[in-house]
C-alpha cells in the first residue's frame, strides 16, 4: 500500500511541476489562442539565469542560508524572463496577430529553437549542477517519503494557482484579460487596451515560467539548455488535458498527467504481465491525452465552445 | 505549334536533361557526398509533398507525420534484412509499406476528426511519439524492431542480380551507388509530384480546399468532411511510407532515433517555408532545408582558414540560423518563399472584400 | 517563370563546373599527407566526451608529426579530420561517407555504439580501417567486417565483470537493473543481467527510462518495493546523477552500480554528496595504473585540461594505426588492413592485441568507487576472454 502512496506522491509532485509550467501556457493560450512553444524555453532560461547567480553566490558566500541564495537567483531570473517574454511577444507574435493559425505556431517553434541555441552558446552544452544548499529534510508520511523541496513545489503550485485565480477573477486586469479572451474586438471597443493586456499576460506567464524553472532545477539538481523542450511539451499536454484557457484545468491536467505517468511507470509492467514496461511511460501519458480528447474534445474542464465561424 | 506551347516543351526538355545530368554535375563540382545529399533531398521532397496534402491541401495540422516515415522504413527492414531472414524484392515491399502507412493514417486520423487545429496538433504529435517509443521498445518479449539498436544490413534496391549499392559502368560512364539511387528516387518523386498535381486539381482537391477554408460551410454544401479528411491522412501517409521504405534501402540501417519529433517539425517547416499548398514551393523548401544545413558545415572550414580556429561551431550555428529563418519568414513572408498566388493574396489581405472575392473568382475560373 | 528557372539552373551548373575544376589537392613539397578521420559527438549532451576523444587523437597526431614520420622512404604528415556525428546514427553515416569521399585512409571513431555501428558499414564497403576508442556494443565487431576494430573492452566483457563483481565481491543477492533504452545502455544492462544470474544472484526488477529523462521517482519506487541490495544503471552520467539522488530521497538502501558512462568526473559534480559510495566500471586500467598513464596525464592536461574518459584510448588508437602504417611502410588502407590484425602494441592503456573479430584481447575492466567526492580505484579484473 505504501508503494502506491509513494507513487501517488511522486505523481503529484511531478504533476505540480507540470502544472506550474502549464499555468503559463494556458494563460497565454486563453487570450491569444496561441501555443507558445517558447514557454518551455523561457522556463529553461529562468533556470539557467538563476543557476548562474546561485552557483556564484554559493561559492562566494556559503554561509548564507540556501533559501536566501535561491531567492537572489529568482530575483534576477524573474525580471529577465519577463523582459524576454515581452520581447518575444512584441517582435514575434504581435505582427502575426491576425495571421492564420499556423503562422504564429511556426514562429513559436522558431523562437523556441533560437532560445535553446542562445542558451547553448552562452552556457555551453554541459549539464549544470544545482548546488545542494536547500534544506534536504525528508519526511515520512504513512510510509511514503517526501522531501522539503517536493513539499515546496506542491505548495507553490497551489499558491500560484490560487493567486492567479484571484488575479483573473477579482482584479481589473483580470477582468480585462477575460474580456480580451472572449473577444478581442469587443474588448477594445469597450476601452480595454488590448495590447497592454496581452503584454501583461505574457509578462505574468514568463514570471511563472521563471519560478517553475528554478523549482525544477532545484528538484532534479541540474539544469541544461535542452531541459525546456520535453517539459514544455508535457506541460502543454497537461494544459490541453485539463481544458486549455482554464486555470483550474491547467492545474488539474498537470496533476493528473503526473499521477498517470507515475502510476503508469510503476504498475504497467505488472498490469500487462511484463509485455509493456516502464519504457512506455511517455506513451501512457499521451495515450490518456488522446483518449480524453476523443471523448471530450475541449478537455476535462474546458467549456464546450461552439465552433467559431 | 503556337510559340507558347513550343516554349513550354523546350522548358520541359531542358528540365529533363538537367535532371538527368544533375548527379554528374554535382559529383564533379562538389563530390560524391553531395550526390548522396541530393538523394536525401529527393526523399524529403516526397515527404514534404505527402505532408503538404495533409497540412497544405486539407489544412490539418499534423505534427506526427514522421510516424508514417518510420512505418515504411521498418516494413522494408522487416522484409528485406537478416532480422527476420526474409528477403523480398523491393517492388513487393514498397507498396506494402505504403499501404500499411495508409492504414495507419486512417487509424491515427480517425480519433482526430472532431478536434480543432491546435488540439489536432498535439494529438498527432502524441501519435508520432507513441509510434517512435513503440519502435524503440518492441524488442522484448518478442523481438520485432530490435529496439534502440535498430535494424542493420538492410538489403539495397536490387534489380534481379544488379544491386544498386554497387557501382556499375555503363557505356564508359561510372555510376556509383548514389547516382543509381538518384534515378530511382527521381522517377518516384516525379510520380509523387504528378499524383499531387492531379489531386490538387480534382474534386478531391477542391473538397480539401473547402474543408480547409471553412469546415462548416463545406459540410453545409454536402461534402463528407469525415471521409475527405481520412483520405487526406491516408494519401499523405502513403507518400510517407514510400519514402520510408526507400530510406531504409538507401541507408542500409534504421533506428528509432531517426524518427523523432524534430524530424516532423523539420518537414512541417519545409512546406511552411517553401510555400504551403504549392508544389513548387514545397519542393523548394524541401531541397533548401536538406542542403543548406550541410552547406553550413563548411563554414567550419572557412572559420578555420580565416581565423585559425573555430569561433562558433557550425552545428550550433545551423540550428540557430534555422530558428531565425523560421521567425523571419513567418514575419515577412507568411505564405512561404514561393507561395501560390491565392495564398499570397489571402495572407496579404489588404484589399477590400469585393477585390478579394473577384480575385478568388478568377482563381476558380482558371 | 521558365526564364527565371533557366537562369537559375544555368548559374548552378556553372558554379558546379567551376568548383569541380578548382578542386585539385597537390601534396606540398613532396610530403605525403595522410588523412585520418576522427568522429565523435562534438555537439549535444555528450560533447564533453566527444571533445575528449578528439583531443586525445589530436595529441597523438601532434606528437607523431613532431617526431617526424617516414613511410616508404618519403616524409609524411598526418592530418586529423575531425567530424561531428552528434551521437546520431543518421549523421554518423553522412559524416562517414563524407570522410570516405575526402580520402581518409583510416578512421578513429565513433564514440557511441549507436553511431559506430551504422558508420562501420560505410567504412567496410570502402575498405577503410576503423578503430573505435569507446564503442562497447558487441554488435559492432559481430558484424564480421574486416575493417572494424576497437581498443576498448566490449560490453560483453564489461557486463560480465560487473555482474560477477556485484554478486561475488559486493555480496548482492537481489539486483535491480535499469537501462536508458539506448543501444549502449541496453546492451550493457542485458550483459550484466546475464552475468548476475550466472553468478547466482537474482534480478528482481528490470526498469527502463530514456536518455533525456530526469524524473525516475516512479521506477525507483517500484524498485524500492522489491527490496534490492544493488541497483545497476546502464546509461550515462546526466541521468545517473539525478537517479542516485532520487534513490536517496526515497530512502532506498541499495548500492548504486554503473558502467563506464557513469564513471566520469561529471557524475560526481552533478550528484554532489549523493555520489558517495557509487561504484562504476571503466574498461581498461585506471590512468595511474596504466603503463604510460602518468606521462599521458601530464601531457594531456597541460594542453586540454581534465581528461573526461576516453582520451587515452583515442590516443592509442591513432598510434596503433600509425604503427600498422610503419609496418606496412605505406598508408594505403589495404596494406594497413593487412597489418592491423598483427598488432602487438604497448599503449598508454595497456597491451593492445586484436582477436579475430577485431576486439581487444584480454581486456581489463577496472572498478572505481566515489570516496570523498573523487573516483578511487578499487581493483582491476581481467575479463575471461
Amino acid at each position: 500500500m505504501d508503494v502506491f502512496l509513494q507513487q501517488l506522491v511522486n505523481g503529484l509532485v511531478l504533476g505540480s511541476v507540470y502544472a506550474l509550467v502549464a499555468l503559463g501556457y494556458t494563460m497565454v493560450y486563453g487570450i491569444l489562442e496561441l501555443i507558445n512553444f517558447a514557454h518551455g524555453e523561457i522556463t529553461m532560461m529562468g533556470a539557467m539565469v538563476a543557476l548562474a547567480v546561485i552557483g556564484a553566490l554559493a561559492l562566494a558566500a556559503p554561509a548564507l542560508p540556501g533559501v536566501v541564495i535561491v531567492g537572489a537567483g529568482l530575483a534576477l531570473a524573474i525580471p529577465v524572463c519577463m523582459a524576454l517574454g515581452l520581447l518575444i511577444e512584441r517582435v514575434a507574435y504581435r505582427p502575426l496577430r491576425n495571421a492564420p493559425r499556423l503562422a504564429p505556431l511556426i514562429t513559436a517553434i522558431g523562437v523556441s529553437i533560437i532560445l535553446q541555441n542562445v542558451a547553448m552558446l552562452i552556457w555551453g552544452k554541459q549539464y549544470i549542477p544545482f548546488p545542494a544548499i536547500l534544506p534536504q529534510g525528508r519526511h515520512d508520511v504513512l510510509g511514503a517519503s517526501i522531501t522539503d523541496v517536493q513539499l515546496a513545489i506542491l505548495l507553490l503550485a497551489v499558491v500560484i494557482m490560487a493567486g492567479l485565480t484571484l488575479l483573473v477573477g477579482k482584479t481589473r486586469l483580470g477582468r480585462a484579460m477575460r474580456a480580451t479572451a472572449q473577444s478581442r474586438q469587443v474588448a477594445s471597443l469597450m476601452g480595454v487596451d488590448v495590447d497592454r493586456v496581452i503584454a501583461a499576460t505574457f509578462v505574468i506567464g514568463s514570471a511563472l515560467a521563471a519560478i517553475a524553472g528554478v523549482m525544477v532545477s532545484a528538484y532534479y539538481g541540474l539544469a541544461h539548455y535542452y531541459m525546456g523542450f520535453l517539459l514544455g511539451l508535457k506541460a502543454f499536454s497537461a494544459a490541453v488535458l485539463g481544458g486549455i484557457g482554464n486555470l483550474a484545468g491547467a492545474m488539474l491536467g498537470g496533476l493528473l498527467l503526473g499521477v498517470i505517468e507515475a502510476l503508469g511507470a510503476g504498475y504497467i509492467g505488472d498490469l500487462t504481465g511484463g509485455f509493456l514496461g516502464s519504457h512506455y511511460q511517455d506513451v501512457f501519458a499521451f495515450f490518456v491525452l488522446i483518449l480524453v480528447l476523443v471523448f471530450r474534445p475541449s478537455g476535462l474542464l474546458g467549456e464546450r465552445l461552439a465552433e467559431r465561424a | 505549334m503556337p510559340s507558347a506551347r513550343k516554349r513550354a516543351w523546350a522548358g520541359f526538355v531542358l528540365l529533363a536533361v538537367g535532371l538527368a545530368v544533375l548527379p554528374f554535375l554535382v559529383d564533379f563540382g562538389l563530390g560524391r557526398t553531395w550526390v548522396r545529399l541530393v538523394d536525401f533531398a529527393l526523399l524529403y521532397v516526397m515527404l514534404a509533398l505527402g505532408l503538404n496534402i495533409v497540412v497544405g491541401y486539407a489544412g490539418l495540422l499534423d505534427l506526427g507525420y514522421v510516424a508514417f516515415y518510420a512505418l515504411g522504413a521498418y516494413v522494408y527492414a522487416w522484409l528485406a534484412s537478416p532480422h527476420f531472414g526474409v528477403h523480398l524484392p523491393f517492388w513487393a515491399i514498397l507498396p506494402l509499406g505504403a499501404l500499411l502507412a495508409a492504414a495507419f493514417g486512417v487509424l491515427l486520423g480517425a480519433p482526430t476528426l472532431r478536434l480543432r487545429g491546435d488540439y489536432l496538433a498535439i494529438v498527432t504529435l502524441g501519435f508520432g511519439e507513441i509510434i517512435r517509443i513503440f519502435m524503440n521498445n518492441l524488442n522484448a518479449p518478442l523481438n520485432i524492431t530490435n529496439g534502440p539498436q535498430g535494424i542493420n544490413l538492410i538489403d539495397p534496391l536490387r534489380l534481379g542480380d544488379v544491386s544498386l549499392a554497387q557501382s556499375h559502368v555503363l557505356g564508359g560512364i561510372t555510376l556509383s551507388a548514389p547516382h543509381q539511387y538518384y534515378y530511382v528516387f527521381l522517377i518516384l518523386t516525379l510520380g509523387v509530384v504528378f499524383v499531387s498535381m492531379r489531386l490538387e486539381d480534382s474534386r478531391v482537391g477542391r473538397a480539401w480546399v473547402a474543408i480547409r477554408e471553412d469546415e462548416i460551410a463545406a459540410a453545409a454544401m454536402g461534402i463528407d468532411t469525415r471521409n475527405f479528411k481520412l483520405l487526406a491522412f491516408a494519401m499523405g501517409a502513403t507518400f510517407g511510407g514510400l519514402a520510408g521504405g526507400l530510406f531504409a534501402s538507401f541507408q542500409g540501417f534504421i533506428s528509432p532515433e531517426s524518427f523523432n519529433l524534430m524530424e516532423s517539425i523539420m518537414i512541417l517547416c519545409m512546406i511552411v517555408l517553401g510555400g504551403m499548398g504549392h508544389i513548387p514551393g514545397v519542393i523548394f523548401g524541401a531541397v533548401v532545408l536538406t542542403l543548406l544545413p550541410e552547406a553550413l558545415r563548411y563554414t567550419g572550414d572557412a572559420q578555420r582558414a580565416l581565423l585559425g580556429r573555430i569561433v562558433v561551431d557550425p552545428a550550433d550555428l545551423r540550428m540557430l540560423l534555422f530558428g531565425v529563418a523560421l521567425v523571419a519568414v513567418m514575419l515577412y513572408r507568411p505564405a512561404g518563399l514561393i507561395p501560390s498566388a491565392r495564398r499570397r493574396r489571402e495572407l496579404a489581405a489588404k484589399g477590400d472584400v469585393l477585390e478579394q472575392e473577384q480575385a478568388s473568382l478568377a482563381d476558380t475560373a482558371r | 517563370m521558365t526564364r527565371k528557372l533557366l537562369r537559375c539552373a544555368l548559374t548552378t551548373a556553372a558554379i558546379l563546373l567551376a568548383a569541380g575544376c578548382g578542386q585539385k589537392s597537390e601534396p606540398r613539397d613532396g610530403t605525403l599527407a595522410i588523412r585520418i578521420g576522427q568522429v565523435s559527438p562534438l555537439t549535444g549532451p555528450q560533447a564533453h566526451l566527444g571533445r575528449d576523444n578528439d583531443n586525445g587523437a589530436r595529441l597523438a597526431v601532434d606528437e607523431i608529426n613532431a617526431q617526424g614520420l617516414t613511410l616508404g622512404g618519403k616524409p609524411a604528415r598526418i592530418e586529423l579530420r575531425s567530424e561531428d556525428d552528434a551521437a546520431d546514427p543518421k549523421t554518423a553515416t553522412t559524416v562517414a561517407q563524407k570522410l570516405v569521399d575526402e580520402g581518409v585512409v583510416a578512421v578513429v571513431g565513433h564514440l557511441n555504439s549507436g553511431a559506430t555501428i551504422p558508420a562501420s558499414k560505410i567504412y567496410a564497403d570502402a575498405g577503410i580501417p576503423q578503430i573505435s576508442p569507446s564503442a562497447t556494443a558487441i554488435a559492432y565487431t559481430a558484424q564480421g567486417f574486416r575493417t572494424a576494430f576497437r581498443v576498448m573492452t566490449n560490453d560483453a566483457q564489461q557486463g560480465s565483470v560487473l555482474g560477477r563483481y556485484a554478486v561475488q565481491k559486493l555480496g548482492a543477492r537481489r539486483v535491480a537493473i535499469i537501462d536508458d533504452r539506448t543501444a549502449y545502455g541496453q546492451g550493457l544492462a542485458d550483459e550484466v543481467a546475464k552475468a548476475v544470474s550466472a553468478a547466482g544472484g537474482e534480478v528482481v526488477a528490470r526498469e527502463y527510462t530514456s536518455d533525456r529523462a530526469t524524473d525516475f521517482m516512479a521506477i525507483l519506487t517500484s524498485i524500492k518495493a522489491k527490496s534490492p541490495d544493488l541497483v545497476f544503471f546502464g546509461g550515462m552520467d546526466p541521468q545517473a546523477a539525478p537517479m542516485v539522488k532520487q534513490l536517496k530521497q526515497l530512502g532506498v538502501n541499495a548500492r548504486f552500480l554503473g558502467g563506464d558512462g557513469v564513471q566520469t568526473p561529471k557524475f560526481v559534480e552533478l550528484a554532489g554528496a549523493e555520489a558517495e559510495g557509487t561504484i562504476a566500471s571503466n574498461p581498461g586500467l585506471p590512468l595511474d595504473a596504466m603503463p604510460g598513464g602518468a606521462a599521458f596525464k601530464s601531457k594531456f592536461e597541460a594542453k586540454y585540461g581534465k581528461i573526461q574518459n576516453y582520451a587515452p584510448y583515442a590516443y592509442d588508437a591513432v598510434y596503433v594505426l600509425v604503427e600498422a602504417m610503419r609496418r606496412a611502410q605505406s598508408s594505403e588502407p589495404a596494406k594497413v588492413l593487412a597489418e592491423l590484425p598483427k598488432t602487438d602494441y604497448q599503449g598508454v592503456t595497456g597491451r593492445i592485441r586484436f582477436d579475430a573479430k577485431g576486439d581487444i584481447t584480454g581486456g581489463a575492466v577496472t572498478l572505481y568507487q566515489v570516496r570523498d567526492g573523487k573516483w578511487v580505484t578499487l581493483e582491476t579484473v581481467q575479463s575471461a576472454q
